[in-house]
């Protein structure tokens, strides 16, 4: 559980936990350094008119922040800042010539980062270095995020001091992957952010490279009825589990886990993970038949009140659940609603239409997808159903030692060079798979069997196997 | 406190203190207090209003959540805004959905709507918002995005930029639920897709239009020429010894579909190029088993211009989709539902998209595109075919 005798460092509900004042680096004076008045008359070092144009409208402008970062920076100086003042506004003006341009300038990768890592930073630099000095680098640092991307705003403080003092002070919350993303730093500036990131947050890298990138999670069990595993603790689990494998690229190209508590997928397991866990049951659906009462008298809004932007009638459990259960496993009477268990799929559209009326199962765990990615190379690929329920406790084992373990030694020994999961699974076939999972096949694992009949039968299936004596065929075959 | 150029790192001792391989912070030690006591005895929830969601736990709690929006560039000093109100209504805790969107857990609902008040009251010097609340039930969510000419070098297109445009064009969505399903919009600056893209109802993907440029005069020094020619999918690049002896790999341009795997493995072969970039708009993927399963989203418009600062043909011909579909779908039906119920030949007669030979599918297991049925229904494109053989 991170740094030992660390566990609950940001604790605020313990005696003693850290603070953002034992550690920050910015005083008040300093934090609150501009007016209003300042900041609408400030004036970028570089004009951005075409930028300008993206701070009008009602959605949050990102320039109008990146001005507000400018002016703070500017204020503060550079005897206060470990990079310079102006990477706010070399950004705006370079971004500024990239509007005029339609290209970017930024250079092709860098190979940068901390000792004994290899991965967790990204390297960039610009390729208009006199004109923009102040971003010539402008490294990303990945950081771990927490699970469920909670935060407290001490833990949060620290971070954006860190990232002000010795980076940009523009960040990402978060990457796509869900890493915190400090956006833009020097070369020398890395080992330091990476001490502080260590001793003040106590928090590490993410991923990057051909390694296992940061997992991430929904926020399950910490705010949702649908979750049918713990989420967080599975993911922060085998994230403390593959801790080399994280830091340290071993693999044949990039490795997601992502953990959705449920079918409904916040986090984009099945599309965007090499191995998605997602949460299932395999008991009985729970009716409160009263609550059902309530739904089809229409005293509880359907769909957890999220459609009542619209007026769509009465509601109609027949049309609306019913009828829409993809496996017609459904039954209402008028009284009472019954669900024949065993036929359903599992696809959450009547927990989430009557989520007061009706719950997951109690039997829970989860099924593991292997496999998807996006277009490159093969084209995009969602991730296969390859088992279709395991209990997910901690520790896991039953998890790491039957599947995590065998798929990262297959990959490893047979995965070509930047070959994703999906694609080395296309590549030597679903049968190779279970093979070295040393599971049956089953019919789940397919949209619908094979219509080619190619099949490639195994020698010691074929009674004589595949020598032949063509003597003994002409035998009976004259020429 | 770490202050100075190293801090509390020795470049002459950097193995001194130095801490690795201790993961992310414990989420725990982050929840608030009303979810942890809670944690997995959480009952049901409901949308009180758009923004605003209450959960239920076994105990009889409610806990309160205030979502509002934000651009996923932030910086310190708008992260330090967000964390002054969490202090000032959320008791110092505050945390972010996997769609960039920011949320607040209080303890009533005045508290909730009296934040909602304060959030959507906070605006930047210039005008826009800071933190509309709203991403709630059937309303288009925030934007999940790629970084664009902000920090990436192989982009087609922005990210920052369009998200702000199309956002600002269905800000009213944002901020109420009259969808008949969830729609999420998304974005890829290239076929990367760090944003991964491919199972949204709405994306916007940046790409290129022209081969690789080839920079003969380092690219032998600086580029393993076996990985840059293996790195192609079509076989489009070969090795090639110039004239003076040197190393380099020439692009057979007939063959070349513009994916940048080559430019990945090396920086000799730039794709950038104004008018060769634009955004491609795909339609109709999800995420969700709801009903049926997850579904690839489908290029409905091959390429549009990288039109800026606000890229309005990107934003007309996605607000035109949205609108339509918010008119003429069946309640839970996604985009792509409704698509397929209609017909995707309805679909581009209703949403009024041209069909050109772009949208015919000619990479691997193309034919399992094509429709092999005698049903259709009679558009335009259907008579214009007819037509156009001389057979009507």
């Amino acid at each position: 559980m991170g740094i030992p005798g660390q566990e609950k460092l940001w604790d605020k509900e313990e005696k003693g936990h850290r603070t953002y004042n034992d550690v920050r680096i910015f005083t008040d004076d300093q934090l609150n350094n501009y007016t209003e008045e300042e900041l609408k008359n400030f004036k970028n070092k570089h004009d951005i008119p075409m930028l300008e144009e993206l701070e009008k409208g009602p959605w949050p402008s990102f320039v109008s922040d990146l001005k507000r970062e400018a002016l703070h920076r500017r204020k503060l100086g550079k005897d206060n800042l470990m990079i310079e003042q102006d990477v706010a506004e070399d950004l705006l003006g370079l971004m500024e010539l990239s509007y005029k341009e339609g290209e970017t300038h930024w250079k092709h990768g860098g190979i940068v980062g901390v000792l004994g890592y290899g991965g967790g930073v990204i390297g960039r630099y610009c390729d208009q270095q006199q004109k923009f000095p102040a971003i010539a680098h402008f490294h990303t640092v990945r950081v771990a995020q927490p699970g469920g991307k909670f935060y407290t705003t001490d833990y949060l403080r620290t971070f954006c001091d860190i990232a002000e003092y010795r980076g940009s002070g523009i960040t990402n919350l978060h990457g796509s992957t869900g890493d915190m993303v400090i956006l833009g730093t020097f070369t020398d500036q890395l080992e330091p952010i990476f001490f502080d990131l260590t001793h003040d947050l106590g928090v590490d890298l993410g991923g990057s490279g051909s390694n296992l990138r940061t997992p991430s999670d929904c926020i399950g069990p910490a705010r949702c009825e649908f979750a049918c595993y713990d989420t967080l603790d599975m993911c922060y689990n085998l994230t403390m589990t593959y801790q080399d494998e994280l830091h340290r690229p071993a693999f044949p190209y990039k490795f997601k886990f992502k953990f959705d508590g449920c079918p409904n997928g916040c986090v984009a397991s099945i599309a965007r993970s090499d191995m998605a866990f997602i949460g299932t049951w395999k008991d009985d659906i729970r009716i409160n038949q009263d609550a059902v009462q309530e739904y089809v008298a229409n005293k509880i809004p359907r769909d957890g009140g999220g459609m009542s932007g619209k007026d769509w009638g009465k509601f109609d459990i027949q049309a609306e659940v019913i009828d829409l259960c993809p496996t017609k496993c459904m039954n209402w009477d008028g009284k009472k609603l019954t669900i024949n268990n065993a036929e359903c799929n599992r696809c959450m559209h009547c927990i989430n239409t009557m989520p007061e009326a009706l719950r997951i199962g109690k039997d829970t765990g989860v099924s593991i997808l292997l496999g998807a990615k996006a277009p490159i190379l093969e084209g995009a690929q969602m991730s296969v159903l390859t088992i279709p329920f395991a209990y997910a406790k901690n520790p896991y084992d039953n998890i790491k030692n039957g599947v995590i373990s065998k798929i990262f030694d297959w990959w490893i020994e047979e995965g070509k060079n930047r070959e994703r999961l999906g694609e080395l699974i296309q590549r030597m076939g679903l049968k190779t798979l279970i093979e070295v999972l040393g599971i049956p096949a089953m019919p789940q694992m397919v949209k619908e069997p094979r219509s080619n009949p190619y099949v490639f039968f195994k020698e010691e299936e074929v009674p004589g196997g595949w020598t032949r004596d063509i003597n003994d065929y002409r035998s009976r075959h004259p020429r | 406190m770490s202050k100075g150029k190293f801090g509390y790192y020795n470049p002459q001792k950097p193995q001194e203190n130095r801490i690795t391989d201790v993961g992310p912070v414990h989420y725990m030690q982050l929840l608030p207090p009303s979810l942890r006591k809670n944690y997995g005895q959480w009952v049901s929830h409901r949308v009180i209003e758009p923004g605003i969601l209450m959960h239920v736990a076994e105990s009889g709690d409610k806990v309160y959540s205030v979502r509002c929006g934000g651009a996923r560039i932030m910086s310190a000093e708008h992260i330090r805004e967000i964390c002054d109100i969490a202090d000032k209504f959320a008791n110092g805790y505050v945390r972010w959905t996997t769609r960039n969107n920011v949320e607040f857990i209080v303890d009533s609902e005045q508290k909730a709507k009296d934040l909602k008040k304060e959030l959507d009251n906070r605006k930047f010097v210039a005008g826009s918002h800071k933190f509309p609340v709203g991403g709630t039930g059937n309303c288009i969510t925030n934007i999940v995005h790629t970084q664009g000419w902000i920090h990436c070098h192989t982009p087609a297109t922005d990210a920052s930029g369009p998200v702000k445009v199309v956002m600002d064009e269905l800000f009213d969505y944002f901020k109420s639920m009259t969808l008949p399903a969830k729609l999420r919009i998304s974005l890829a600056c290239c076929l990367n897709m760090c944003g991964a893209v491919h199972c949204s109802d709405i994306a916007m993907l940046g790409y290129h239009r022209k081969p690789p440029a080839e920079d003969h005069e380092v690219l032998g020094k600086v580029c393993e020429i076996p990985l840059v020619v293996a790195a192609c999918p079509l076989y489009a690049i070969k090795p090639i010894t110039l004239e003076d002896g040197r190393k380099s790999v020439t692009v057979n341009k007939e063959k070349c579909m513009y994916c940048g795997n080559c430019y990945t493995m090396c920086m000799a072969l730039p794709l950038a190029d104004k008018e060769g970039d634009g955004v491609a708009i795909l339609a109709g993927g999800k995420i969700s088993n709801r009903i049926n399963p997850p579904k690839f989203s489908k290029v409905i418009v091959p390429w549009l211009p990288n039109n800026m600062p606000r890229w309005p043909e990107v934003v007309s011909t996605i607000k035109k989709i949205v609108e339509v579909y918010a008119k003429e779908a069946n309640k839970y039906e996604r985009l792509g539902d409704w698509a397929e119920r209609i017909g995707w030949e309805r679909f581009f007669e209703k949403v009024g998209l041209e069909f050109s030979w772009h949208l015919l599918d000619d990479y691997r297991l193309a034919y399992d595109t094509f429709r092999t049925s005698t049903q259709f229904k009679y558009t335009d494109h259907a008579w214009a075919v007819s037509k156009a053989a001389g057979v009507i």
